[in-house]
């Protein structure tokens, strides 16, 4: 038998860089309310949003992304011919295929680094990051770009009450690559698919299609969630696994500094920190309350937000989890760049 | 086995942690939304925690029927047999 050979990474992975991007249309809960029927205290009771971002037609997933790709290599000190691997996850890059991944990788002017999509939704991000550290320590990528990235407002229904306020858009990135101390914990993640249906994609496209005999809505399938039954998993069974990742990753809750949920509803976030009894210096992510809640970009957008606020340092040590459709989960704990 | 008024008592003490009512107001003829202002989102809060204090389960489909306190506190009964 022919021996095959082998290669090895790094022994460590860290964040190397975070970069952000904020699309620029400002929409305060005014501008939401009438076609849901709403109120401005509602929505903030409901889930401690006061604005959102929303994109501009120009502000597409792949411009979006791009930008905060640029400002996370620059935060790393790394020309884009050095990344490796273009990992984006998102749920509304509206073009099934070609992955947007490999646009995004060309016109960062990578050299012709290996590109591709995500789909574990709003858990999308913790799963790149956990890819891209795996990448790194095994030799397969030196530098990995993780981009978060979504257009949400393309696949909302304005007028439902349980969407309409909470969805918006935006993008975020990080660069993972090798170092010599560990900056990345080990990943916890999973899936229950027997609650498949409890966030998703209205219909399949074959439906929107349709056929001769059988006409399609001919209407984008937007996205429709259980508000309630989601709260409840998010809630508990999330805040279960964002204490094993630190089990997992031997970091005392007391030595934590920062806890960066997915930023889906503020409410959740605030049961969250109840159910694992965080301690008070702990500094909890809360970017939703002017942001609105852009899936699988939350993350590196709320790390942001600590940062240009002076919330998060270089060398704190952050917990992020992320949950969402599927459902989907992930959590790591990570050194922050 | 716990007396209706335990129940209620330790009741009270998870409405006033999750949705910071006054536990004295948690009374048996109150309306978790309407006298206690207590949303769909604590109620979930507190059917949880309730879960794991009095060890039932309680259903999401059962919630909407747990108005008052009362109710609750007459469904831990039966549910802890």
């Amino acid at each position: 038998m022919t021996r095959i050979g082998a290669v090895t990474g790094g022994p460590h992975a860290a964040i190397l860089g975070l970069g952000a991007y904020r699309p620029s249309r400002i929409v305060p809960n005014a501008d939401v309310i009438e076609a849901i029927n709403s109120s401005d205290e509602w929505i903030q009771q409901r889930s401690g949003i006061k604005q959102r971002r929303w994109a501009t037609p120009e502000e597409t997933v792949q411009m979006m992304s791009v930008a905060a790709s640029r400002q996370a290599l620059e935060r790393a000190g790394l020309e884009a011919a050095q990344v490796d691997c273009v990992l984006v996850a998102t749920v509304s890059h509206l073009l099934q295929t070609p992955a947007v991944a490999t646009a995004i990788a060309h016109e960062l002017g990578t050299d012709q680094a290996a590109a591709f999509d995500i789909s574990a939704a709003c858990a999308g991000f913790c799963h790149g990051v956990a890819l891209a550290a795996d990448m790194v320590r095994a030799g397969s990528a030196r530098h990995v770009l993780v981009i978060g990235v979504e257009r949400l407002t393309d696949i909302t229904d304005l007028a439902d009450r349980g969407t309409a306020f909470i969805f918006a858009d935006g993008a975020g990135a990080m660069v993972v690559g090798p170092s010599d101390e560990p900056g990345i914990g080990p990943v916890v993640w999973g899936s229950d698919g027997e609650q498949f249906d409890l966030i998703r994609q209205r219909e399949d496209w074959r439906d929107v299609v349709g056929t001769e005999d059988s006409p399609g809505s001919g209407v984008m399938p937007h996205l429709v969630m259980q508000g309630n039954p989601v709260f409840r998993w998010a809630s508990f069974q999330m805040a279960k696994v964002a204490q094993q990742a630190l089990d997992r990753a031997g970091v005392s809750i007391d030595d934590l500094d920062l806890f960066v949920p997915h930023q889906a509803n503020m409410r959740i976030i605030d049961a969250m920190a109840r159910s694992m009894k965080l301690p008070p210096h702990v500094r909890i992510a809360r970017d939703i309350a002017e942001q609105g809640n852009t899936s699988a970009a939350s993350i590196p957008l709320a790390l942001d937000r600590m940062y240009a606020e002076g919330d998060a340092r270089s060398g704190d040590t952050a917990l992020l989890v992320a949950f969402g459709a599927g459902l989907a989960y992930a959590a790591q704990v990570v050194t922050v760049p | 086995m716990a007396t209706t008024e335990e129940i209620r008592a330790d009741l009270a003490e998870i409405v006033n942690e999750v949705a910071g009512v006054d536990a004295d107001d948690v009374e048996m003829d109150k309306s978790f939304v309407d006298d206690l202002d207590v949303d769909s989102l604590s109620m979930v809060e507190v059917v949880v925690a309730a879960e794991e204090k009095f060890g039932v389960t309680i259903p999401d489909d059962e919630v909407k029927n747990l108005k008052t306190v009362g109710d609750a506190v007459a469904y831990i009964e039966r549910a802890q047999g």
